[in-house]
């Protein structure tokens, strides 16, 4: 009996953190959609500084990974491919599993470490200094102040980055192409793009911006909870980021299905 | 100088007293901080709220500002009922109160300049170069003019307070809080604390609330004191009055006569056996 209790209370605490992420979220959605048009202007400036930080610092890093992930990619497929002779279809391979799925995901896995991590650190030290605190008693919404400008920066990054992403590892799988496939630069190219369909970007890109949503939550809310001192902020950033791990894989998988079974019509 | 504030449904001609608690409780997860706290806080008037550690005196101040909620009872601020108003009042109330909190809680990544500035910036639509002559005259009234451009983490522990005193200045507030304004700092910068806060008093007229335990800055800024202990309110009263008074805890806190070390010890398992002290403890870790 004591087991089903410790399972309904696991239960219960599960979906009450899914409810504070879900209206952390949807008042950082309120502050960036609805509240400029209230009178309660978008602070543009912090939203730039972020994206600066979350997006275009990230690119350096994201290349080399994600140029690394598409020759991987190349190898693996090719060592069952080639078992039927069709090396040739290694491009499609590549291209495909890159923008439907490892693109947006490895996208997502790099800007938890980088960015998810920070919004934890930075929030909790914020919280422990009584910072928050400070800008409630200026009538200084925290939300709007510091959440909202990291969710608008994080839901126009994470695109942008993932279309970046898919880019690298296609170039990554084309060395594989051009040295061991009989490809040229180009032929690989074209042939990466034939594979793919308007809908295979397009999912991978409504992931990757549902990611951004899931990130920027779970990294705030993390340090928004932090009570105590430094050291409770060095655990809200680690629950920051196995959270945001778990989370991410888990909208990956509800939206995968959700593709794959509007695609049967 | 008054920035051009929206006063939305907040009376300037307000004569009742500018505090009002009437029967205040606050508790964390289930265990009573606050047993109902009473008293009223006058226009002009510097009230000190003393009290040992973890005697709810930090509790209190956060509940006036709006930072904790009463479980029950009322805080009326300015003849507003602070905890009944809406988001949007309390936002207008709270542009009229300033907060200077124990560590400075100035913003690590701005400026000294930019901190004050910031509450300017957000509630009014001052042109960036009145912002800058504000935020230079309300460093200049702290005694750090010149450090605008200096962040936080290059000022000393004294000046961080004082700028954060400025910006707690910046939007003329008519109700100013200090919570444990001399903690940490040696014996002359405290009393320069203690200076600016007479100075503040006696060229404004602001009402001032002061959390502390340091009886030397209490005596020499209280108009009136009230001693808080265990969360009841055990004496409310004029320095003279306190000085006099013959309530053994008010001469035990100002004699500082040691707790007899028994009593101490059962309060200290008496706590620990408490059924909900566990999960009491981070929220008074917190509230220092």
């Amino acid at each position: 009996m004591e087991f089903f209790g410790k399972i309904g209370s696991s239960v219960e605490g599960s979906l009450a953190y899914v409810g504070s992420l879900t209206s952390l979220a949807g008042r950082a959605a309120y502050f960036t959609f609805i509240g400029p048009f209230q009178g309660q202007p978008l602070r543009f400036q912090r939203a730039v500084s972020q994206a600066m930080e979350a997006g275009v610092r990230c690119i350096p890093i994201l290349s080399l990974i994600t140029f690394f992930i598409g020759l991987i990619l190349a190898l693996q497929a090719a060592y069952e491919l080639r078992r039927f002779g069709a090396v040739s279809f290694v491009a499609s391979a590549v291209a495909l599993s890159m923008t439907r799925e490892l693109g947006p995901l490895i996208t997502a896995v790099i800007v938890i470490g980088r960015s998810g991590s920070a919004f934890a650190a930075e929030l909790g030290t914020m919280k422990v200094s009584e910072e928050i605190d400070a800008l409630e008693t200026m009538a200084i919404n925290p939300v709007s102040f510091l959440v909202a400008p990291k969710f608008v920066a994080m839901i126009l990054m994470l695109p942008c980055l993932t279309i970046w992403a898919n880019f690298m590892g296609i170039l990554g799988g084309s060395v594989f192409g051009v040295l061991q496939a009989d490809f040229t630069f180009w032929r690989y190219i074209i042939a990466s793009l034939d594979a793919l369909f308007m809908r295979d970007v397009i999912t991978g890109l409504i992931k990757s911006f549902m990611f951004g949503v899931t990130i920027t939550a779970v990294g705030c809310l993390e340090g928004l909870n932090t009570t105590g001192g430094a050291e409770q902020v060095g655990r809200s950033t680690t629950r920051a980021v196995v959270m945001s791990i778990f989370l991410v894989i888990l909208v990956d998988l509800v939206f995968t299905m959700l593709f794959y079974f509007l695609g049967e019509h | 100088m008054a920035p051009s504030v929206d006063n939305l449904g907040v009376d300037d001609s307000f004569g009742g007293p500018m505090i009002s608690l009437r029967d205040l409780r606050v508790s964390y997860s289930g265990r009573e901080i606050l047993h109902g706290i009473n008293f009223d806080v006058q226009r002009g008037e510097t009230l000190v709220i003393l009290g040992g550690s973890g005697s709810g005196k930090s509790t209190l101040l956060r509940t006036l500002v709006g930072l904790e909620k009463p479980t029950s009872g009322e805080v009326w601020i300015r003849g507003k009922n602070f905890s009944a108003i809406s988001e949007v009042e309390r936002d207008e109330i709270r542009k009229r109160l300033g907060m200077s909190f124990q560590g400075g809680a100035l913003f690590g990544s701005m400026t000294v300049g930019e901190n004050v500035a910031l509450p300017l910036e957000e509630h009014t639509k001052l042109e960036p170069t009145t912002v800058e002559i504000m935020v230079r005259l309300k460093l200049d009234q702290v005694g750090l003019s010149g450090f605008e451009d200096f962040l936080p983490s290059q000022l000393s522990g004294g000046m961080k307070k004082r700028a954060a005193v400025a910006r707690a200045l910046a939007m003329d507030p008519e109700i100013l809080f200090f919570d444990e304004p001399s903690a940490g700092l040696d014996p002359i910068i405290a009393a320069g604390i203690d200076q600016l806060i007479l100075e503040l008093k006696k060229a404004f007229h602001m009402t001032i609330i002061v959390v502390t335990h340091e009886l030397a800055s209490a005596f020499l800024i209280a108009d009136r004191m009230v001693l808080i202990n265990k969360g009841d309110v055990v004496a409310l009263g004029t320095a003279e009055e306190m000085k006099n008074s013959k309530h053994p805890r008010v001469r035990q806190f100002l004699d500082r006569i040691p707790e007899p070390a028994v009593a101490q010890e059962l309060d200290y398992l008496q706590m620990l056996t408490e059924p909900s002290s566990k999960s009491g403890e981070g929220r008074q870790g917190k509230s220092r």
